[in-house]
């Protein structure tokens, strides 16, 4: 029942490493269930409620599964 | 040649049922078993003996008297009667893992929030029984599965039915503040708590556009429960389903199950009276045993009776209701009496097919497949010679 994920998009950011302009990444807060948009160097916290546990979303690449 | 009667053969392809055992299971009809009789196998006489009858009405099924009103294209019962244990048996295996179908193989999964894992989804998705334009199932072909490191053939309109299912769970309209106030039912709270298999969505195809037009692929059962969520969560996914055999995996089986059983025979070798033959009809299922009252003919011809007229007397009304639960044999009263057993060639049988197709297309399918395997026996024996 393994699956596998498929390499559909491998950003140049692994490449480079250190990228100034990252992309904000999104979490969801422990607290409130909103949505928070973290950059790099940013301090760990809600913009709405302040607090500081943050769950990282599931990714949106595609798994492939047998249905057995 | 002696030709046995009537009265023989009959008990010969009886078995006994007693209080303990079960005797004469095997059948004896071939050739060198009984000696001087003639037993080869011959087409006129099998064409003579095979009997297979459906009923007006459907038998209601011992085992389960509270299932009533099922849909007789799904649920059929019907007898065979004349052939082989080894040929009914064949029908059945076949009918569970040889006759294909059409179901979900490969999940591709986008999203999936809820709390039902991955595998668990894919899984219940794919045992899911589809259901569409017969023509159309009829026309999609094997999807073949790659040699050992081999490609794999391409999904494409002749061999694949592709699905999708998003849905996403939120609040309803001040459903936060009906929570808040003590709410505690999902109807009134959430919108998509529940996902169906209703809500896969077809992608036709290809020629699937023709041949589905009239008929979509779809669930058969549209109210199966797949999932449930609650708000913020979402599921999103695509699928692929292909035609395979129940072999291979149960989902790919055409029947919840298929099954026979023998036609039970009651024979009442005394007369049972009175109060004794309440009793006796207590001893089976409503409608085995059916009380009539003793006539003055009856009393006249047969000794017991004599002096008994007007009295009930039990009577075997319909065997085929029988559960041969062999209540009957633990009473004194009824010893030597009565005799139980079930008919060896009389097959009642009972396909329940999941939805693709209906059960009377499934038992001649599974004819069409034996006839098959039959044929590539006697092509492989002509190139042995």
């Amino acid at each position: 029942m393994s699956g596998y994920t498929a390499n559909q998009a491998t950003t140049a950011q692994d490449a480079s490493g250190i990228d100034i302009n990252a992309r904000a990444v999104n979490y969801t807060c422990g607290d409130c269930d909103g949505d928070v948009q973290l950059k790099r160097g940013e301090p760990i916290r809600c913009r709405n409620c302040g607090h500081r546990v943050l769950y990282k979303k599931r990714t949106n690449r595609m798994v492939q599964f047998e249905a057995r | 040649m002696t030709v046995p009667g009537a009265e023989e053969l009959a008990r010969r392809k009886r078995l006994q049922v007693g209080p303990e055992t079960v005797s004469n299971q095997a059948s004896t009809d071939f050739p060198g078993h009984w000696p001087g009789e003639n037993h080869e196998w011959n087409l006129d006489h099998f064409r003579e003996n095979l009997k297979v009858q459906f009923y007006s009405t459907p038998p209601p099924d011992p085992l389960r008297p509270d299932v009533e009103n099922t849909d007789p294209a799904l649920d059929l019962t019907f007898s065979l009667i004349g052939v082989d244990t080894a040929i009914a048996n064949a029908f059945r295996r076949i009918l569970i893992a040889e006759v294909p179908t059409v179901a979900i193989e490969t999940v591709f999964m986008l999203q999936n929030t809820s709390i039902i894992q991955d595998e668990v989804l894919s899984h219940r998705l794919g045992l899911i029984p589809l259901h569409g334009s017969r023509d159309g199932l009829r026309w999609m072909k094997w999807r073949n599965k790659p040699a050992e490191g081999g490609e794999e053939e391409p999904p494409s309109d002749y061999n694949c039915a592709q699905f999708t299912l998003e849905v996403d769970c939120s609040w309803q309209e001040g459903g936060k503040d009906r929570m808040r106030q003590g709410e505690t039912d999902p109807n009134k709270l959430y919108v998509n708590h529940s996902v169906y298999a209703k809500d896969m969505v077809w992608v036709p195809i290809g020629k699937q556009h023709q041949l589905f037009k009239d008929d979509p692929i779809r669930a058969a059962n549209p109210d199966i429960l797949i999932a449930k969520m609650r708000p913020g969560q979402q599921i999103k996914l695509m699928m692929h389903a292909f035609k395979g055999v129940g072999k291979d995996h149960t989902k790919f089986s055409p029947v919840a199950t298929a099954s026979y059983r023998l036609m039970p025979a009651i024979d009442i070798l005394k007369p049972i009276t009175g109060a004794d033959a309440k009793k006796f009809a207590r001893c089976f299922p409503k409608g085995v045993i059916k009380l009539e009252k003793v006539s003055p003919e009856d009393a006249q011809k047969d000794p017991e009776l004599q002096g008994k007229e007007g009295e009930a007397k039990a009577v075997v009304h319909d065997p085929m209701r029988d559960t041969v639960s062999r209540e009957c044999l633990r009473h004194a009263e009824f010893k030597d009496k009565v005799r139980l057993g079930r008919i060896r060639d009389h097959f009642i049988f009972k396909i329940e097919s999941t939805g693709q197709w209906n059960s009377d297309e499934l038992f001649l399918e599974s004819v069409r497949l034996l006839k098959i395997k039959a044929l590539r026996v006697k092509r492989g024996l002509a190139e042995m010679t």
